[in-house]
């Protein structure tokens, strides 16, 4: 065959071309997964609540003027067996005024089990304008078999709540991640 | 490439190391096509196990465990081992011959990308053998169902598809070298045949998607192994996260199923009516606008996960889009007909029925692309009769038609066209029986994805096994009737067809074990 300078020299550079492609839709597969939890965050989507909030009670105004009704929900996870439910089922708060509730959980099973609680709240757009200071689900919770536990929760609403809601509902799941936490560290035999 | 001694001149080798040692684009075309054409009726008979199962309500044959792996193993096999390497085989054994080209671009890779195959779909199907059994969490595998709650197999079903994805990049990178560097001079890419075309576009989204199945497969393996928490919401991840990385390698996959086949239709079609494809300009375009909007689409998959307002209307209104770009491929097919003097071998009937049916399918696309609408319909056997209406009258059909329009340029010898439309018949009324009912189950409310089912959907869903029986057999005719023009039969001329045009038919029936050595000139 007559050798034509394109077919000779045209192959390697568009292979090259190509493999780089590959490479960097390989990257982008998992460059969507923190591009995930950014456009969740911007558009508030999955009602998502933040970690730990810092409260300063001198410079947080109460606007006593609203009220707004938290409802909590507390649900297993498939195969987590404890017990676990609010203890109480809403409060009613003004915006910027700073609220403990308490959860209540026990492990009616034989053996340790480690628990982490998954926030959830609705709607959506409500959930930036909830603030935790202090939450049993920022960590994991160990309960030996047949204890039991009140878990705190700390939080207030912020002023900038938008007028249209009077209503937020702050859903708790309970995973059961023993598994995980036996391959991470040494506590629970501790425990 | 000839590197100039007597390559040009001798045949090939003889014995298994021919096939194991090829570098030739026929031979592993070859390869590929009975590869797929095993793997269809594995996945036929997994189908069939499903049929069975279905064909009159409570558990008859199988275990609902089983089950579902039946489901699971009929999706993988069938979409990554029959339609893809079918596909693959195709445009091996034509495109250098549409092109004038003496071979693909990377012969030696290309032997490798086929022999990597059968082991991965090897790995796959042992799954079934092992304990706790193969994959039976749906050929979309979504999480946690195939992280935490999948069985153990799951690892090799995991390395099974990285395997197929190599397989399918390095094909693609093939392709893509091939098209660009080996055409012959004055093949300008707007000279191309429309199957040169779709399966360029092909080979993009190919490069462009499966490095993502990889990495969501891969992010499956570390959340599995490595106590990484992708997709496990307990360690701050998200199930959700999953459809989305899995759907952005979905969608454009079903369009990497179809693209070819509208190549194919598009190569029949002029050459039974004996006359140009109509809008040759306007179907290189409406193929690239699909596989630009295939990228933009995937979550309509997902409109039951609680998207917002606005995603479910931009992901309704970018996915009715398509209708655009497809409507104009399938007027310029019915334009092409028009006062065209159409006979009606064999291809031709399964270029037609592709034509209807896969409208039909495309239209059932449309409703599912209805937001409101999808709420209805969403997981149910109305989904399933949509998608294998675009998959089996669409891509299936047309690969078939494809076989049996380039059978004689292959073997040198004419198909037997009064068992070619037996065939076609048998498989057109048959893929009707099966499928057609499966709208109504659907609309009716039938889930899909179930061993057992309600005694109200038992009448249309024992039509539809009957069906499924019907098609299925028939696919053992195809095998007799390619076998046996393999074998011999009356010889076929260069040309083949009447109203034929391109450059594979100006080389002799069967195309010489080498061919376009020199470049042929370019009217």
């Amino acid at each position: 065959m007559e050798p034509d300078d394109k077919t000779q020299a045209g192959p390697g550079k568009v292979v090259a071309r190509l493999l780089m492609t590959v490479v960097g839709m390989f990257a982008f597969g998992f460059a969507l997964v923190p591009i995930y939890d950014v456009f969740c965050e911007w558009t508030g989507l999955n009602g998502k609540t933040g970690g730990p909030y810092a409260y300063e009670a001198e410079t947080t105004e109460v606007d006593t003027s609203r009220v707004v009704t938290i409802q909590f929900v507390a649900s297993n996870n498939a195969n987590m067996s404890w017990e676990f439910r609010p203890m109480q089922n809403q409060v009613e708060v003004h915006p910027g005024e700073l609220t403990e509730v308490k959860f209540y959980a026990r492990n009616p099973s034989a053996t340790a089990i480690v628990g982490q609680a998954v926030p959830s709240v609705t709607p959506f757009k409500g959930a930036d304008y909830l603030h935790k200071t202090e939450c049993f689900c920022f960590t994991q919770q160990v309960l030996a078999a047949g204890e039991e536990i009140e878990m705190p929760l700390l939080f207030f609403i912020d002023k900038a709540l938008p007028e249209d809601i009077s209503k937020l509902t702050l859903s708790y799941t309970l995973f059961d991640v023993t598994a995980n936490f036996v391959t991470n560290g040494s506590a629970l035999s501790a425990k | 490439m000839a590197t100039g001694h007597d390559d040009h001149h001798h045949g090939p080798a003889k014995g298994f190391t021919r096939w194991l040692y090829t570098t030739n684009h026929k031979d592993i075309g070859s390869m590929y096509l009975w590869f797929s054409f095993a793997m269809f009726l594995l996945g036929g008979v997994f189908a069939l196990v499903i049929r069975a199962e279905l064909f009159q309500p409570g558990l008859q044959f199988v275990e609902p465990n089983f089950f579902n792996q039946m489901t699971t193993m009929h999706g993988l096999v069938m979409v990554f081992g029959a339609v893809m390497p079918a596909f693959v085989g195709l445009a091996n054994w034509m495109v250098p011959l549409m092109i004038g080209a003496p071979d693909m671009a990377l012969p030696r890779m290309n032997n490798w990308s086929f022999w990597i195959l059968p082991f991965a779909f090897a790995m796959l199907a042992s799954t079934l053998l092992m304990d706790g059994g193969g994959p039976n969490f749906g050929w979309t595998f979504y999480a946690p169902l195939s992280t935490t709650y999948a069985p153990p197999s799951v690892t090799f079903f995991i390395f099974a598809v990285h395997i197929m994805g190599a397989s399918s990049i390095m094909g693609s990178i093939n392709i893509i070298a091939t098209i660009l560097n080996m055409r012959a001079p004055g093949m300008t890419l707007m000279k191309m045949p429309l199957f040169v075309w779709t399966w360029l576009i092909t080979a993009y989204l190919l490069i462009a998607v499966m490095p993502v199945l990889a990495g969501v497969v891969t992010m499956m393996l570390f959340d599995i192994h490595f106590g990484t928490s992708f997709f496990s919401a307990a360690g701050g991840g998200d199930p959700v996260l999953f459809q989305h990385v899995f759907w952005f390698f979905g969608h454009p996959e079903v369009y990497i199923m179809i693209l070819p086949a509208f190549g194919v239709v598009s190569e029949i079609i002029p050459t039974f009516s004996r006359k140009r494809l109509f809008g040759y300009d306007s179907m290189v375009y409406a193929t690239s606008s699909i596989a630009f909007l295939s990228f933009i689409v995937w979550a309509h998959h997902m409109f039951t996960t609680g998207m917002p307002l606005a995603g479910e209307l931009f992901f309704m209104y970018a996915t009715m889009l398509i209708a655009v770009p497809t409507g104009v491929k399938v007027f310029n097919w019915i334009t092409t007909m028009f006062k065209g003097s159409i006979t009606f071998e064999t291809p031709m009937l399964f270029a037609i029925a592709f034509v209807v049916l896969f409208t039909m399918g495309g239209f059932t696309g449309l409703m599912l692309a209805i937001a409101p609408a999808d709420f209805q319909y969403h997981d149910t056997y109305f989904v399933v009769a949509h998608f294998h209406y675009v998959l089996v009258p669409g891509a299936i059909f047309s690969i078939m038609a494809a076989a049996y329009y380039w059978l004689p340029k292959w073997t040198g010898n004419m198909y037997d066209e009064t068992l070619g439309k037996l065939h076609f018949w048998l498989s057109f009324v048959g893929i009707n029986i099966l499928f057609f009912p499966q709208h109504f189950l659907g609309l009716a409310g039938m889930p899909r994805r179930i061993p057992d089912y309600a005694l109200q959907f038992a009448d249309f869903n024992m039509v539809s096994s009957i069906g499924a029986f019907i098609f299925g057999f028939s696919q053992l005719l195809f095998l007799f009737i390619v076998v046996r023009t393999v074998m011999g039969g009356k010889k076929a001329t260069a040309q083949v067809w009447e109203g034929a045009d391109g450059l594979e038919w100006t080389v002799a029936s069967p195309a010489p074990y080498h061919t376009f050595s020199t470049p042929p000139p370019i009217k």
